[in-house]
């Protein structure tokens, strides 16, 4: 990648501006393949069980507060729009309006995480409710489970695999917001402004991929069944 | 005088080797060619630990009853000799050695899309293979290389989690390598180079990172399941918590299988290489080959669950199964056929290289047919788990594609080193090395067929003498690996310079100097004929 | 890769809709479709997933290999769901064979 100034450098391994562009954007899209394969794994894991353990699904899904999902997935949409529109900023070299853009979506990023865990994941943790370290529903939760004639070590399986799809997902918003962190000071510097905006475009990809992760989680584990 | 003027090759003034020194300039270096030499450094040196392992167990099994080692270590012998080799040889060898070095030369481009990238994969395959040396020698791990659960996540008292650690990451490596192949393949070839005119090496290469792309990714994940299990022991793996074991083995070997094919595309990608150079004959079918490069790389995902007929999946499931695998055999057949016709009327020496790709094709036969028995569900069921699956699998991985490594390093070495190694030691050891791989291997063919199970360290008294013939051929085998280490490094250093051209072949690398500049070419070379365009020459 | 910069009502009408989206599916969960509730939830998902790559990853402005790679992407994705799923789904239709329960305990770790 180049140097710094205003100028749109090519690297040395390439010809010329549009080898790079072109190769930059095919490496992101390659990239983000190998994404969907590894959140493959754990899709696959959930269709299987949630063949076997409908209902303990079911019941699962509804230990879940849907206002915490539905936050999460308007946030990230926010923060979608602001990165796509932080990357036209960059493509029309506007320094101001990319780092605005750039400082709404980790703001929201940073929301998502910092909720997530303070709020979402504790609150889980309060009500017993996270496998392998303390999962022992009560109350109105155990109310729930019956509900639904659901084992407990399948309800159990549910949150398990909530925690670890969820939890992969943070830790990829969180080195989402690492990357824009760094280009917002990038950014700060002037590095946009001459037409490199390689770096922004491919981090918006990213950015975009993890959302979409996001938009199926939502309904897959906060939706299942309704709540009627 | 004659009239043929003789020129003495001679290494080039400044090039990519001499152009700067000290270790920053190779440690912090982004020249595809030297992050060749680093794997090639790294590889060979778990090869040594791998094979040290193989060592102990088939000295363990000259006896019957195992007297050298207890059953627990041996159990950890052939865990740690098979996740070495796949993930820390093999899956490296030809990618990241040959590959690194010569796909952006065969293409005509300065280096790889991404130099940085490639650096950090070979630092992110380092600190795998460091994680996954902690886990050996702090006590090793002994559940199969296949990690199955709930052994693995319940069982057993050893390192499986450092273990599993040490494959998440050097995972990572892979994955990047590939994608940096991808892209350099799509967008950086030399003018008129168009797919058609490509090597057939770059067509394998090309094959085989799709498969790191769209495979690996499924062993990082699952290895972060198991780790959790282990860990956590919520039950996603253990029948007694409602989990299914198969799961696990879906998610393995959906990785696994196309594995075995990233081990053996770059081989076959080399042995087009060497057939035509040695043969000096365009390949046979030439579509037909870079096709089939593409169709093993689609149709090894069709296939996985052929590992796992006997493991209480669904029967019919293993019918379909079944009916994919007898498919996926089709275009490596097309190769095989394919490279023995080039052969077929060409003008064929036989170097070094040329013998390990003769070796290449008749071993890769054998294992290739013998997979097809494993294929047939029935036969499957008996030979399961026995030593007719290590014989074919070792058919393929040593006997085709270490040995097509072997031919491809031999062949691009004098590229590689500026200089020729010696050719009469080199054919001594090809000669050894197949001696002494069928002596150890063939037999267990037969060992397995007549039921030795894998995995034990200890027999019934009957197999004896199939053992100790297999033992033997290790030795040998052994010897056959250890000449090329001292050759090889001799003559890198005092071995006679090699000159752009020393075999007369077709392709780029051939045009720049041997070694090449830091940038590959001096001028970016137009490619206006064919690949292997011999056929003009003969007449 | 051509350079189009994408007008910015187009990205505002994109993210009003996935907005509009969010609020069906949500209100959706709150009804009662029985098995259709999952569909509806997926083929939501799906819509707004295609939304965000065509409009916001630009995918719809550049065409060519990355829709190649996509495409891969999620049919590999659907190999590894239908063939896993071939197995799950058809491993009760022959019973097992009777008789191979052992009367020893089975081994606990810990």
């Amino acid at each position: 990648m180049s140097e710094g100034h205003a100028q749109a450098l090519v690297a040395e391994q390439f010809d010329d501006v549009e080898q790079q562009r072109g190769a930059t954007s095919l490496g992101m899209w390659v990239f983000l393949a190998t994404e969907v394969l590894f959140f493959g794994g754990l899709f696959c894991g959930y269709t299987l069980y949630r063949g076997l353990y409908s209902s303990a699904f079911e019941a699962g899904s509804h230990l879940l507060k849907i206002k915490f999902g539905a936050s999460y997935t308007v946030m990230l949409i926010c923060s979608s729009l602001t990165m796509a529109l932080g990357v036209r900023a960059a493509q029309l070299r506007r320094r101001k309006a990319l780092l605005i853009f750039l400082i709404i979506t980790i703001l929201l990023g940073a929301a998502f995480v910092f909720i997530k865990l303070r709020y979402e994941w504790y609150g889980d943790y309060l009500e017993h409710l996270v496998p392998g370290i303390d999962f022992a529903p009560e109350g109105e939760n155990l109310v729930v489970i019956q509900r639904f004639g659901a084992a407990l070590p399948h309800v159990s399986l549910f949150m398990f695999l909530y925690f670890v799809m969820t939890g992969v997902h943070a830790l990829h918003m969180i080195i989402g917001v690492g990357l824009l962190a760094t280009l917002f000071i990038l950014a700060w510097r002037g590095h946009f402004t001459g037409g490199h905006y390689e770096p922004v475009e491919i981090s918006g990809l990213y950015w975009h991929f993890v959302d979409i992760v996001w938009i199926f989680l939502f309904p897959l584990l906060y939706l299942i069944g309704g709540r009627y | 005088m004659s009239t043929v003027a003789v020129e003495v090759p001679a290494l080039p003034d400044v090039h990519y080797l001499n152009v700067s020194y000290g270790w920053r300039s190779w440690l912090l270096t982004t020249d595809h060619k030297r992050i060749a030499w680093l794997y090639l450094l790294a590889i060979t040196f778990f090869f040594f630990v791998g094979g040290a392992a193989a060592t102990l167990m088939r000295l363990n099994l000259i006896e019957p009853q195992g007297s050298l080692l207890e059953p627990a270590t041996y159990n950890k012998l052939f865990t740690v000799h098979g996740l070495i080799m796949i993930f820390f040889f093999l899956a490296p060898a030809v990618p990241a050695v040959l590959g690194n070095f010569l796909i952006p030369i065969m293409i005509g481009a300065r280096d790889v899309a991404f130099p940085r990238l490639n650096l950090l994969s070979w630092y992110i395959f380092m600190l795998g293979g460091s994680v996954f040396l902690y886990a050996v020698i702090g006590g090793g791990v002994d559940t199969g290389w296949t990690f199955y659960t709930p052994l693995s996540t319940t069982y057993v008292n050893t390192n499986v989690i450092s273990a599993a650690m040490g494959i998440f990451i050097s995972g990572f490596s892979s994955i990047l390598t590939g994608l940096n192949f991808v892209v350099t393949i799509h967008k950086m070839r030399a003018p008129g180079l168009t797919w058609f005119r490509l090597p057939l090496f770059i067509w394998s290469m090309y094959a085989a990172s799709v498969i790191f792309i769209l495979a690996m990714p499924v062993i990082a994940i699952t290895m972060v399941l198991l780790m959790l299990e282990r860990f956590f022991h919520v039950g996603i793996f253990d029948p007694a918590l409602g989990g299914d074991p198969i799961l696990f083995q879906h998610l393995f070997w959906f990785f696994g299988h196309p594995e075995v094919y990233i081990l053996i595309l770059p081989s076959m990608g080399v042995i087009s290489e060497l057939v035509a150079a040695f043969a000096r004959k365009r390949v046979f079918g030439y579509s037909f080959v870079a096709f089939s490069s593409v169709a093993i790389a689609v149709i090894s995902f069709l296939v996985w669950a052929h590992h796992m007929f006997v493991s209480g999946m669904s029967i019919y499931a293993g019918l379909v199964f079944s009916a994919l695998s007898f498919a996926v055999a089709i275009p490596s057949a097309i190769k095989v056929f394919n490279w023995t016709a080039t052969m077929y009327q060409g003008s064929v020496s036989y170097d070094a290289p040329m013998l390990y790709a003769i070796g290449f094709i008749g071993l890769f036969t054998m294992g290739g047919l013998t997979g097809l028995f494993l294929a047939s569900l029935a036969v499957d069921v008996h030979v399961h788990d026995t030593y007719f699956i290590v014989a074919h699998f070792h058919y393929i991985m040593v006997g085709g594609a270490v040995m097509g490594y072997l031919g491809g390093i031999h062949y691009w070495w004098p590229k590689m080193t500026g200089r020729l190694y010696p050719e009469g030691w080199a054919r001594l050891s090809a000669l050894i090395i197949f001696i002494g791989f069928n002596l150890t291997f063939g037999p267990q063919f037969i060992l397995g067929y007549v039921g030795m199970p894998r995995r034990y360290s200890v027999y019934p008294a009957e197999f004896q003498i199939l053992n100790v013939m297999s033992s033997a051929g290790a030795s040998i085998l052994a010897v056959g690996y250890i000449i090329p280490l001292i050759y090889l490094l001799w003559s890198a250093r005092y071995g006679p310079p090699a000159g752009p051209n020393p075999w007369g072949a077709k392709g780029l690398e051939w045009l720049t100097s041997s070694p090449p500049p830091t940038h590959n070419f001096e001028e970016t070379p137009i490619v206006t004929e064919e690949a292997y365009a011999y056929a003009q020459e003969e007449a | 890769m051509t350079e189009h910069i994408v007008p910015k009502k187009i990205y505002i009408l994109v993210f009003a809709i996935l907005i509009a989206f969010t609020a069906l599916t949500t209100a959706v969960a709150y009804t009662d479709l029985g098995p259709f509730n999952t569909v509806v939830a997926l083929a939501i998902a799906v819509c707004k997933a295609s939304l965000v790559v065509l409009f916001f990853m630009h995918m719809k402005y550049n065409p060519g290999m990355t829709r190649i790679v996509l495409a891969a992407a999620v049919g590999w994705l659907a190999i590894l769901l239908a063939l896993t799923l071939t197995d799950v789904s058809s491993r009760h239709w022959l019973p097992a064979p009777q008789g191979w329960e052992s009367s020893a305990p089975s081994p606990r770790p810990r």
